[in-house]
Formats: C-alpha cells, sequence, structure tokens
C-alpha cells in the first residue's frame, strides 16, 4: 500500500453525554495515490470522520495524524494542504461559476500568476467552461458536484476530502466524476471519498466500511467481495411473477439476501448452506440458476448476516385491489413550460395496473417535472396527467385520497412525534374512528415503531424516518403510490425491507411510480421511462433497455451503461443546442 | 494561525459585495427599507398635535360665550365642532371621534363678571390618549389667556401677570417635531442593516454548509470576519447617506453638523450593530433563531429604549438603566444633535464613548463564541 | 369540507408550533418583554425634568421662584450655573432639559410691580418634552403669581382651568400603552404563527404531502386559520388578563363586546400573515415579509402618533390595517365602556378586511402549480 497521508488511531467522537458515539474507536489510514472509500449508510459517522480529518471537529478520545500534523493543533497548517468538499458542496449559489473560482483561488493562495492556467485547466477537466457566468445556485446537480470538486482542488492539494460527492447526482455525472477523482489519484493525490451507494465502494482502490460509528471493513473491496465467492447466483428464465419467486427465495433456509435485477432474481446463499432449491421457487420450467460475481453490496449485506425476509406484512394486511383493465395512471401528451423554456414536451405513456414503473433520467432533464406533473403538484402547460382516469390537479379530494405519495425529503413533521405523524396522515386521508386506531396500531406493529412513538420525528434514526415515512404513505391504502427517490442514503436492509413491502404491495394489485437515481432500485421496475431534455427517449423493462443499449463492445451493459449510452445515443441524433 | 492576508480578505470581501448585489433581502433591509421607513415615518409620525378634533357646547348665548367659541374656533389647534349642549358629544368622544369636550355653561356670563380664579368654562379630555389630552389642555388655557388678555386692553385695563414666562426653544424653534424624529429614525436603520441582516446573511452560510467549506481553507478567523463586516459597514453608510438626503431633500430637515462628524459617529454606532449581528450569528445557526434574536435584542430596543420617540429620562429607573445598555440611544442622541445642533464635540465624545464601549463587549464576545471548529 | 381532516390539521400545526423549542421562544417572548419593558418604556410622559437656573439678580424674587421650581414635583434635578457662559454647553450637552435665566432686574421688578420677565430656554431636540416641560414651567408660574396676586390683596385673572379627564382621569400612561400594546402583541402572535407556516412547509417539502392529500385548498387554509386563531386567542386572553389583574387597568365594557372585537381583529390579522406566507417560499422571505408589513401597520395604527396629523393618502391607507380599528376599539371598550353597536362601528372594516386576505391566501396557496 501507499505511504498514508493521514493515520487515525482509536477514535472516538461523542456529541453530547449520552447516546452511542458517532464513531467508535476508528482506526485506520488513508493512503497517497488511492481513491480511498469511506462507504457506509447515512448515521454511520462518515461526516464525522472527515469534519475531524479536515480540524473542523475536535475528537472525544484517540489521536489523528494528516500529513504529519495534528489537525486540531496545527489545522491552520492542514488547511493549506488538503481539499475539502463539504455536502451541498460548500458553493456559493448566487455566485457564478467564475467567481466561486476566483474566491477559492484568493482564500487558497493560488499564484495570480498561476490562476489563468489552474483556471483554463479545471474548466477545460470539469466540462464548466461554457457556462463560467452561469450563478452556481443555477447550475444541475452534476454540474454543482464538478464546480465544487474544482474549487477543492484549486491548489492541487496533497489529500482530496469529498463528503458524498455523488448524492443526488445522477449516473452520467457521477461516472464523469469519477473519471476526474481517478485522474487525481493517478497523479499521487490522496482521495477520501465518502458514500452511501455501496456500488462505488468497487471502484474504490480501499474502502472503510462504517456502520454506526464501527468499521466493519478495512481494506481492497475485492477482499471484501471475495468472502461470497461462489455464492452469489442468479435466477433466469423466470416464467411468470418473478417478485413471488424472490419472495420464496427469500423464505427459503440458507437464502441470506435477494433482489430483483430485471427480469432475473439475485440470490446470495450463506456459507456452508444447502444447495438452493430451484423447484421450490416455482419459477417455471426454463429456470435456471446461474453463478455470477459478487458485488460489494453482496458481500456487505453477509457480514451484517443477510438482508429481511421476504413477506411483507404491509402487504398481507392490505385488501386486495379490485382488477382493472384500463391504464391507472396515464400520461397524454405532457408538456410544461417556463417561460420559454421547455421542461417537458409531449410526454405520454400509460402504467397498468400493479406494475413498478420507473422514470430515470440525468438531473435537470424534466424527470421531476413530469413527476410533479403526475401526481399534481404541477400543472401541465399542454396534454393530461391522469390517476384512474381523473386529473388529479382539478379533481375532487376523493381521487387524490387513492394516491400516496413519499418523497426523498421524507416529508414528515420533524417536530412532531412519530405516533402524532401517524395520526395526523390517518386523520387528513380521512381515516376515522375504528378504522384509524386500526391503521395507525397496524403500521406501529408492521414497522416496529414501538419503541420511537413518542420521539420527535427529526430525532428517528435515518431508517426510522424511512419506515415512519413509508407508512404515512400507505396506511389509507392508496390504489397508487408516488415514490421520489425514496431510499436514497438508506442503509441496504432498511432499503430491502422498503422493497419487500412494495412488492408485496404490488402484488396486490397496488400500482406504483419511482424515481431513482439507484440503478439497483431501477432494475426493480418493470417499467422504466428514461426522461433527457424533457422528453422520453426511451421506454421498456430494464433488459429491454440494456438490449437496445447492446453493442459489440459491452455485450452485456448494466443499467447504468444502458443509461449512459441511450443518453449519448440521443445526444448524437440530436446535438445538445439543436432542440433548443 | 497563518498570517493575515490582505489577498484573502479583499476576496472575502468581493464575495460579499457580490452576495449583497444579487440578494434580494440584502438590497430590501439595506435599501429599500431604509427610503421606505424614512419616508413613511416621514409622513406619518408627526407629534405636533393640530387640528385636534373636539365639541364645543355652547349653553351661553351671551355675545362673550360668543366671542370665545369664535376664539376656539379660530384657532389651528382646534377642529371645532359645534353644539348646544354636552350630552350631544358624549357618543362622539366614546367613540373617538372627537379628542375633547370644551362646555360653555350657563353660567358663563354670571361666572366671567366674578373674577374668580377659576375659568368660567369647562374643559373635558379623552384621557384615553393622555399625550393629545396634556396638550388640548395647554392649548385651552392658551386660547383662553389670549382671550382674556385681548378683552382686558378691549377695555383698556391692564391684564398684565407679575411674572411672565418667555419660552425659547433652541436648535428647533417651531418644535417641528420630524425635525427631531426623523435624525432618531436612521439609527433604526442602522440597526436593522448592522444587526438583522448581518446576522441572516451569517446563518445562511451555516445553512448552506458554505461556512464549513471556508473553515476549512486557509482563512483566518479575523479574515472572515472582518471580510463579513466591511462590506455591511460600507452598505449601511450608504443607507445612512441615503437617509440624510431624503430628510434633507424631501423633509427640509436643518443639518448643522459635518458630513465629517456625521460619518464618524455613524460609523462607531454601525460597529457596535454589526458586532451585535454577528454576535447573534455566532450563539445561531439558523435564519429563523437569527432573526427572531435580532427583533428582540436589536430593533424593539432600538424603537422603544432609545430615546427616538420616548425619553428615556422619563422611564421607570432600572428601564433606563437597562436603556444604557443599547448602542442606538447614545446615536439617537448624536444624530439629533448633529442635525439641529451642529458638532458638539462636548455631547458627541461620551456618546461615541459609550457606542464603543458595547461595540467592543460585543466583538469580544463574538470572538469568545465563534470557534474555528463546528459542534 | 371535512371536519374530520380539517381536526387533524388543527391537531398538527398546534403541535408542530408548540412542541418546537424556537417557535414557543417566538410566540411567547414577544409579549413577556413588551408588557415588561417597553410597556414601562413606551410612554411620552415627560418626568425626572432636570433644570438649569442662571439667576443673574440674586434677589429675593428670584430665589423664591427657584425654589418653587426645585420645590415641584416635575423638576426633580434644579441646579444652578455660574454666568452666561455655562448656558449653551448645558443644554447643548444635554445636562439639562430647560434652562430658566431670570435677568438681573427680575427681583426690582416683580418688587415695583412691572412685569417681570423669566426666560425658559428649552431643547428643541427633543420637541415633544420642549412643550410639555414649557407647560409644567407655566405651572409653576402662575401659582407664584397667584401666590402675588393673594399677598397683594388683588383678584387675579380666572386661569385655573377646571379640566376633567374623562376615560382615564389621572392620564396614567399606561392606561394608554397596555390597551395598544394588546393589540400590537395579538398581532405579533397572529404573524408569527401564520406567516412562516405554509413558508415553512413549503421549504421542508411537507406543503407538497398536504397538495397530494385529499385536503382542498380550503381546507388547508381553514386548518391553518384555526389554529392562529386558537393561539391568538389564548395569548390575547392571558394578556387581558394581565392588563387587567397586573396592570390593573380598567375595563369599562363588557368583556364579551372586547372578545367579539379580538377575534375579529384576529381574523384579518391571520388573514394578513398567510396572504404574505403563500406568497412566500422560504422562512427568510417570510420573516422579512412579515417584518415589512409589521413596521407600516404600527406606524399607521395610531399608536405612536395621532392619525389625525398624517396625509390624506396615509389616512386612506391605514383602513387597510387592521390594527387601526382594532386599537380604537380596545381603548373605547377598556377605558371607555363602548358598548357593543358602537364597537361593531368602529370594528366592521376588519371583517372585509380578514376575507380579501383570506381569500387571497387561499388563492396563492396553490401558487407553484402553474
Amino acid at each position: 500500500m501507499n505511504p498514508a497521508l493521514a493515520t487515525v488511531a482509536a477514535l472516538t467522537m461523542r456529541f453530547g453525554a449520552s447516546g452511542p458515539p458517532a464513531l467508535d474507536a476508528l482506526t485506520a489510514e488513508i493512503p497517497a495515490g488511492m481513491v480511498t472509500g469511506l462507504i457506509g449508510p447515512d448515521g454511520a459517522g462518515k461526516t464525522t470522520c472527515i469534519r475531524l480529518l479536515a480540524g473542523l471537529l475536535h475528537p472525544t478520545r484517540g489521536t489523528l495524524t494528516v500529513l504529519g500534523r495534528d489537525p486540531v493543533t496545527q489545522a491552520d497548517a492542514i488547511h493549506a494542504r488538503i481539499g475539502y468538499m463539504p455536502q451541498k458542496f460548500g458553493l456559493y449559489e448566487d455566485l457564478s461559476v467564475i467567481e466561486n473560482l476566483r474566491l477559492y483561488a484568493a482564500v487558497r493562495n493560488l499564484p495570480d500568476a498561476d490562476r489563468a492556467a489552474t483556471f483554463a485547466r479545471l474548466l477545460g477537466f470539469t466540462g464548466l467552461a461554457p457556462f463560467t457566468t452561469r450563478l452556481a445556485g443555477r447550475l444541475s446537480g452534476g454540474m454543482k458536484q464538478k464546480l465544487g470538486l474544482a474549487c477543492a482542488m484549486i491548489r492541487r492539494p496533497e489529500l482530496l476530502l469529498l463528503d458524498e460527492p455523488s448524492v443526488g447526482v445522477d449516473p452520467i455525472s457521477r461516472r464523469e466524476l469519477w473519471r476526474m477523482v481517478r485522474a487525481l489519484a493517478d497523479d499521487g493525490i490522496g482521495v477520501l471519498w465518502s458514500t452511501s451507494y455501496l456500488d462505488e465502494a468497487e471502484a474504490c482502490d480501499h474502502v472503510l466500511l462504517l456502520a454506526a460509528g464501527h468499521l466493519l471493513f478495512d481494506g481492497a473491496p475485492g477482499a471484501l467481495t471475495s468472502r461470497v465467492d461462489g455464492r452469489v447466483f442468479q435466477v433466469r428464465g423466470i416464467a411468470g411473477n418473478r417478485r413471488a419467486v424472490l419472495r420464496r427465495a427469500l423464505g427459503q433456509k440458507g437464502i441470506l439476501d435477494g433482489v430483483i435485477q430485471g427480469r432475473h432474481v439475485r440470490l446470495v446463499a450463506a456459507k456452508d448452506a444447502p444447495p438452493i432449491d430451484l423447484e421450490a421457487l416455482k419459477a417455471g420450467p426454463e429456470a435456471a440458476l446461474v453463478a455470477v460475481p459478487p458485488r460489494f453490496e453482496d458481500a456487505f449485506l453477509d457480514i451484517l448476516g443477510g438482508g429481511p425476509g421476504g413477506v411483507s406484512a404491509l402487504a398481507r394486511q392490505m385488501e386486495p385491489k379490485t382488477p382493472r383493465r384500463t391504464a391507472v395512471v396515464e400520461a397524454r401528451n405532457l408538456t410544461k413550460r417556463f417561460g420559454a423554456f421547455t421542461a417537458a414536451r409531449d410526454i405520454s405513456f400509460a402504467i397498468r395496473q400493479g406494475e413498478i414503473f420507473g422514470l430515470l433520467g440525468p438531473n435537470g432533464a424534466g424527470k421531476s417535472t413530469t413527476f410533479k406533473m403526475m401526481c399534481g403538484l404541477l400543472k401541465p402547460s399542454a396534454g393530461q396527467a391522469l390517476v384512474d382516469g381523473l386529473a388529479l390537479g382539478k379533481s375532487p379530494g376523493a381521487a387524490r385520497a387513492r394516491i400516496g405519495y413519499m418523497s426523498q425529503k421524507f416529508s414528515l413533521y420533524g417536530t412532531l412525534s412519530c405516533r402524532q405523524n401517524l395520526e395526523f396522515f390517518s386523520g387528513i386521508y380521512g381515516l376515522a374512528g375504528a378504522r384509524r386506531k386500526a391503521a395507525i396500531e397496524g403500521m406501529i406493529d408492521i414497522f416496529a415503531l414501538g419503541p420511537h412513538l413518542a420521539a420527535s420525528a427529526d430525532t428517528l434514526p435515518l431508517g426510522f424516518k424511512q419506515r415512519l415515512a413509508l407508512a404515512c404513505a400507505v396506511m389509507h391504502e392508496p390504489a397508487v403510490l408516488f415514490l421520489d427517490e425514496p431510499t436514497s442514503g438508506v442503509d441496504p436492509i432498511t432499503r430491502r425491507e422498503f422493497w419487500t413491502h412494495i412488492n408485496g404491495m404490488v402484488e396486490r394489485g397496488v400500482t406504483i411510480m419511482i424515481t431513482t437515481h439507484f440503478m439497483d432500485e431501477a432494475e426493480y421496475c418493470d417499467r422504466i421511462a428514461l426522461v433527457y431534455r424533457g422528453a422520453v427517449i426511451a421506454i421498456g423493462s430494464p433488459d429491454a433497455l440494456k438490449d437496445e443499449a447492446r453493442t459489440p463492445e459491452t455485450p452485456d451493459p448494466s443499467l447504468e451503461e444502458a443509461f449512459i449510452a441511450l443518453v449519448a445515443r440521443s445526444d448524437r441524433e440530436e446535438p445538445p443546442g439543436a432542440a433548443a | 494561525m497563518s498570517a493575515p492576508s490582505l489577498r484573502r480578505l479583499r476576496a472575502i470581501m468581493a464575495k460579499e459585495s457580490l452576495q449583497i448585489v444579487r440578494d434580494p433581502s440584502s438590497i430590501l433591509i439595506g435599501l429599500i427599507l431604509p427610503v421606505f421607513l424614512t419616508l413613511l415615518s416621514g409622513y406619518s409620525t408627526n407629534l405636533d398635535i393640530e387640528h385636534i378634533a373636539i365639541g364645543l357646547a355652547l349653553e351661553d348665548h351671551s355675545p362673550a360665550a360668543r366671542d370665545l367659541a369664535a376664539s376656539f374656533t379660530a384657532t389651528k389647534y382646534f377642529d371645532v365642532r359645534q353644539g348646544g349642549d354636552r350630552r350631544e358629544f358624549t357618543d362622539a368622544l366614546t367613540r373617538g371621534d372627537l379628542y375633547g369636550l370644551v362646555v360653555i355653561p350657563q353660567t358663563f356670563s354670571r361666572d366671567l363678571a366674578r373674577a374668580d380664579v377659576t375659568v368660567p368654562f369647562q374643559v373635558i379630555a379623552d384621557g384615553s390618549v393622555p399625550n393629545t389630552a396634556t396638550f388640548l389642555q395647554n392649548y385651552a388655557m392658551g386660547v383662553w389667556q389670549a382671550w382674556m388678555e385681548r378683552r382686558a386692553r378691549e377695555r383698556g385695563a391692564s391684564a398684565t401677570e407679575p411674572v411672565r414666562l418667555a419660552p425659547r426653544t433652541w436648535y428647533n424653534q417651531e418644535l417641528v417635531s420630524l425635525n427631531s424624529l426623523l435624525p432618531g429614525g436612521m439609527a433604526i436603520n442602522l440597526t436593522l442593516i448592522g444587526a438583522l441582516l448581518t446576522a441572516l446573511v451569517v446563518a445562511r452560510e451555516w445553512e448552506r454548509g458554505t461556512m464549513e467549506a471556508m473553515l476549512a481553507t486557509p482563512v483566518g478567523r479575523f479574515e472572515m470576519l472582518l471580510g463579513k463586516l466591511l462590506p455591511y459597514f460600507l452598505l449601511g453608510m450608504m443607507a445612512m447617506f441615503l437617509c440624510l438626503g431624503i430628510t434633507l431633500a424631501v423633509f427640509h430637515v436643518p443639518f448643522r453638523g459635518s458630513t465629517f462628524a456625521l460619518a464618524v459617529v455613524s460609523s462607531v454606532f454601525m460597529l457596535s450593530a454589526l458586532g451585535l449581528g454577528l454576535l447573534i450569528s455566532s450563539l445561531s445557526n439558523s435564519q429563523f433563531v437569527a432573526s427572531q434574536a435580532a427583533i428582540i435584542t436589536a430593533f424593539l430596543p432600538a424603537y422603544f429604549l432609545s430615546g427616538y420617540v420616548f425619553e428615556p429620562s422619563s422611564m421607570p429607573l432600572p428601564v433606563e438603566w437597562l436603556s444604557r445598555c443599547i448602542a442606538a440611544r447614545y446615536y439617537v442622541s448624536c444624530l439629533k444633535t448633529l442635525f439641529l445642533v451642529g458638532d458638539a464635540w462636548g455631547l458627541l465624545m461620551p456618546n461615541m464613548a459609550g457606542m464603543a464601549a458595547i461595540a467592543a463587549v460585543m466583538f469580544a464576545l463574538t470572538l469568545k463564541n465563534s470557534s474555528r471548529t463546528l459542534s | 369540507m371535512n371536519i374530520a381532516r380539517i381536526q387533524s390539521l388543527v391537531v398538527k400545526e398546534l403541535l408542530a408550533i408548540l412542541r418546537d423549542k424556537k417557535s414557543r421562544i417566538a410566540l411567547f417572548m414577544p409579549p413577556i418583554l413588551q408588557l415588561g419593558i417597553f410597556a414601562f418604556a413606551a410612554t411620552l410622559e415627560v418626568k425626572n425634568v432636570s433644570l438649569a437656573v442662571l439667576d443673574k439678580d440674586g434677589g429675593k424674587a428670584a430665589v423664591e421662584l427657584t425654589q418653587r421650581f426645585s420645590g415641584s414635583p416635575y423638576f426633580t434635578k434644579v441646579f444652578s450655573l455660574a454666568d452666561q457662559g455655562q448656558v449653551a454647553p448645558t443644554l447643548e450637552n444635554e445636562r439639562a432639559m430647560a434652562v430658566l435665566v431670570l435677568d438681573a432686574n427680575f427681583s426690582r421688578d416683580v418688587a415695583a410691580g412691572r412685569q417681570a420677565t423669566a426666560q425658559l430656554l428649552l431643547d428643541g431636540r427633543r420637541s415633544n418634552a420642549a412643550q410639555i416641560v414649557e407647560g409644567y414651567a407655566e405651572l409653576v408660574v402662575k401659582q407664584y403669581n397667584d401666590d402675588l396676586y393673594a399677598k397683594r390683596g388683588l383678584p387675579g385673572l380666572p386661569a385655573t382651568l377646571v379640566a376633567r379627564n374623562w376615560f382615564n382621569p389621572n392620564l396614567d400612561y399606561l392606561w394608554f400603552t397596555v390597551p395598544n400594546l394588546i393589540g400590537m402583541l395579538s398581532m405579533i402572535v397572529g404573524l408569527v404563527v401564520t406567516s412562516l407556516s405554509v413558508a415553512r412547509e413549503r421549504e421542508l417539502g411537507t406543503f407538497d404531502q398536504l397538495l397530494v392529500s385529499p385536503l382542498s385548498p380550503w381546507e388547508i387554509l381553514v386548518g391553518k386559520t384555526l389554529p392562529a386563531m386558537i393561539l391568538g386567542i389564548v395569548e390575547s386572553v392571558a394578556i387581558v388578563a394581565a392588563a387587567i389583574l397586573l396592570f390593573r387597568i380598567p375595563c369599562h365594557g363588557s368583556l364579551t363586546t372586547l372578545a367579539f372585537c379580538m377575534v375579529l381583529y384576529l381574523f384579518s390579522v391571520v388573514g394578513f400573515g398567510l396572504f404574505i406566507s403563500s406568497l412566500c417560499n422560504t422562512q427568510q422571505q417570510a420573516i422579512l415579509g412579515t417584518f415589512t408589513f409589521m413596521i407600516p401597520a404600527t406606524l399607521l395604527s395610531g399608536f405612536a402618533t395621532p392619525l389625525e396629523t398624517m396625509p390624506q393618502a396615509l389616512q386612506l391607507l391605514s383602513l387597510a390595517n387592521p390594527m387601526r380599528h382594532f386599537l380604537a376599539a380596545v381603548r373605547g371598550i377598556m377605558l371607555k365602556g363602548m358598548p357593543f353597536d358602537m364597537a361593531l362601528d368602529t370594528v366592521w372594516p376588519l371583517a372585509p378586511i380578514a376575507v380579501v386576505t383570506l381569500a387571497l391566501a387561499g388563492w396563492f396557496f396553490r401558487r407553484g402549480l402553474d
């Protein structure tokens, strides 16, 4: 391994006297010339760790050395030699791209003589050269992130600390960012990259896996994935309902974890488990079990002892929905104009009952505009968004009572307790009396909210916030569920639990519409609409999209590769600028 | 700590200035609100009580009574509604349509002849508005005395009193209240810019995470504070001169001091207001808390305790002591003096010392509280 | 309208405010501070007047008059100056609020029965105080004159005004300030609760949650109005109770009439608050918007300065100000025993104000959907 730029030993950080420490006796090294991944779900202690390294917090116990100095007493000397990008990128939103660069150049003492060359290099590197006069607040998430990175590395730092640089950023921008960071590491810079996306771990040279303040793994990502070598399979050639297959598989002894990947089901077997009983999965005559290379996430789940079971208690207590033959959710030539700018143009699709429909697309492509029009939060300039044949924007409350909505921000009332949130949402959806009581008790039971009922929603651990948000969105047993990036930052176990519920509800006839940046979440969808520059550029099952993107160079594209290829194809067919 | 660098300081100032120009709330508090407040208070706050609506019950119809009634009608201080019976006016008094009632009773002519020390008519004032009631009595007394003297002169008798009080008002001969209210109002504007706006912008940097990014650069605490202060200081001075312009051009308030003295005094006050703003923001890192704190600790005291409208010397002792901790009190005193008296350094110096002391305390507390770590 | 849904909204709104420490402080601090400190500060009375005397005469009459001044309850600090040169600095540096100058022949004139002149120099920087101090001085001099008349056995000029102050016989300033503060504080409460409510929900994303629920905009409006009304009423009752019990302000009118006007007033205030809030996307905008509304509302309310002295345009504008109407009513009811029909006559404009602002707020709730 390369020489260490930073070392921490028995590092412990507590906020307040009570409660578990945010970081518990962390011992690790960050080497030069490598990308070190600081991986873990929200609340694992990633931000605390980075702030300690940047000298922005003083540890409760333990020692740190950064670039040979002590961040507690010599923070200034360290600040001159590191680059740091906090969450939300640390940009001044009312300053333009070039003004942000100038500011950081000055505060980081970049000599004037080097300025022009550095700016040219960074702008070229980040592809921001055409946008120098645009205000940072007007940039898309991906562009903000690149600008944040440029500001953090305005003077070639020796150590670059990036706190969740990829949150809310689409796969294309993420890939570009990785390309940049890789170039920096090759140049000898030590990069610490924190993320809650486990798939990013595989791109790192070195991984520190954190959960609840504890270091679970320290080493090359391959070293972790190798522990599940030979235990990861895909069930292929499934006839019929792959969600039911997954449910049965997760009920089988010896299967640790399972997810849906397009038309296949991915399974991880426990160590020394008996062979998977394909018969019992009732996957049809064509079904076959194929060994596949393990992923980081498979290994992570293995460390944690596996995911939750496949049966959703939530779905079980739901009334099955009356089958319908017509489309439940329908977009008819949806168009949205903001002044001269067309955010969405002529978008049409129809979602059948019991279908999971995903909206994917780069940041600022019109995905959220479309989503908002569908759930009635935005009035279309032209066209119609229909749910059960009714336009939500205009329709009376009765139609809106049939939908559920959950957004990435966990739209809970932070100062209300867990129970008060449940009471409120059941109330506004018109549940009353015994039915309301039963619904609330049911949710408390299903989501194990019991111990947290009196706690303010703000103070709940993230996993419970997510559960509570889902509970609030589905208490009234909606026929259609709108999910806006529902699991970003959530740990993989909670995410699996979430999907178990979604799958269960779908089997009961609930229709789902979802937006996400997580490609493995997109794999759960029956169909995906890829929105780019305000239009649907591809629509179909995840596998159909992969097929569309298949080329001799990439014979078996991942969904992410398909996403990138399809966007690139659209750019070729209709170069940017021509569309405007 | 790394050596302070002029370049970093300039960069932070440039950033802050750009933000001021682009942020609608800075423009609102920094420029629009001062102009709006100056104009509004110029047109609305007028303590010069003229045309007080009163009722006049003329129950005696003698020529003398009518003559006195005419005196009341003639003066600019009163808008008289005349009637024949005092009971006609009770409702109007209760409703607040009239501030008082002058009753010239049937006994007026008889009592007038008796030449008693008690005047032969009654004044009833609406005590629910005490300031107006006081003025009403004084003015009624004035009307009566003028009437008596004229009557005495007409009869060739002397009506002179042994001792005559000859009041003369210095600095503001006509006692135009606007002349003292408008200069005082400038203190309110500078308080808003210094405390409210500064507290808001620093809290915003915490909320948006930019403060965190800055703290991880070689920028020193001193550079950060000074780089923030100077642009808002300049904005405050601009607003001050803008108010000065309106005050002089629109409302013709005299300005007898020098611009130099005004600039010096305002600078010292601005420091104390900025100090308070920074202190608030170092103690709270959400905009909501910062704004509430700024309104409670800066705006309300500047309005109530500064002597802008209400005299601190007339307040109960503990409240008066409290007012001495408010920088605006010293500033208002300086402003009124600069406008109406001139560069009276004998008054300006001690007041500036008071403001400087408050500013020093604010900055000391701010430095103590703004550590370079988060937590 | 669905009562159960609205009830849920009301409960949520109340809990969201009362469970949050910062909101509680924002709600309860201003009334406590204002009643505890600013009620005593907001006085146009002039007390503790300091007077400098330049007695160039030194004779009997001059000393007597000076003693009259020091003996009067208004002039608490009377001190003498040595020479003319001290007059200007004394006034200029605010060491005295007024200077009494007695000329060298003052006593001689008095003794000779000629009219003697006592010059009173006033500080025009404090224009209101100067006029009141002049009134005080007139009283002292008048009494001195009366005594001189009596001594000489002459009938004086009838110069004692039988002034009666209805509704507040002793002109106690708190009787003026506290009822006005009731109006001002109720406004602060109503605005704080409402103005942030929509903007905060917009900023945090929970407003979308409400908009996709079966709630109609009108139900949201009612659900936002009622909690503010409840908190406003509770706090107003507490303030009125404090006014009557602690400050001993009389309440001659009926409490029912006062309550009626208060409810109408709160409706109009809440209407303004929700209207401001529905226009704002962030809490910061809402805070500044509220503030920008509060200042002119206070200035144009007739609290600090009488409305009659304002230009016609501003008087017209003040008709849209809920505080103006309520202050007239609260003073009328408490101090003057204003009967119900007259109170109604005073506060009826609050009803159209409330209707218009609430309707606009409801209309703007769905803004952003376009």
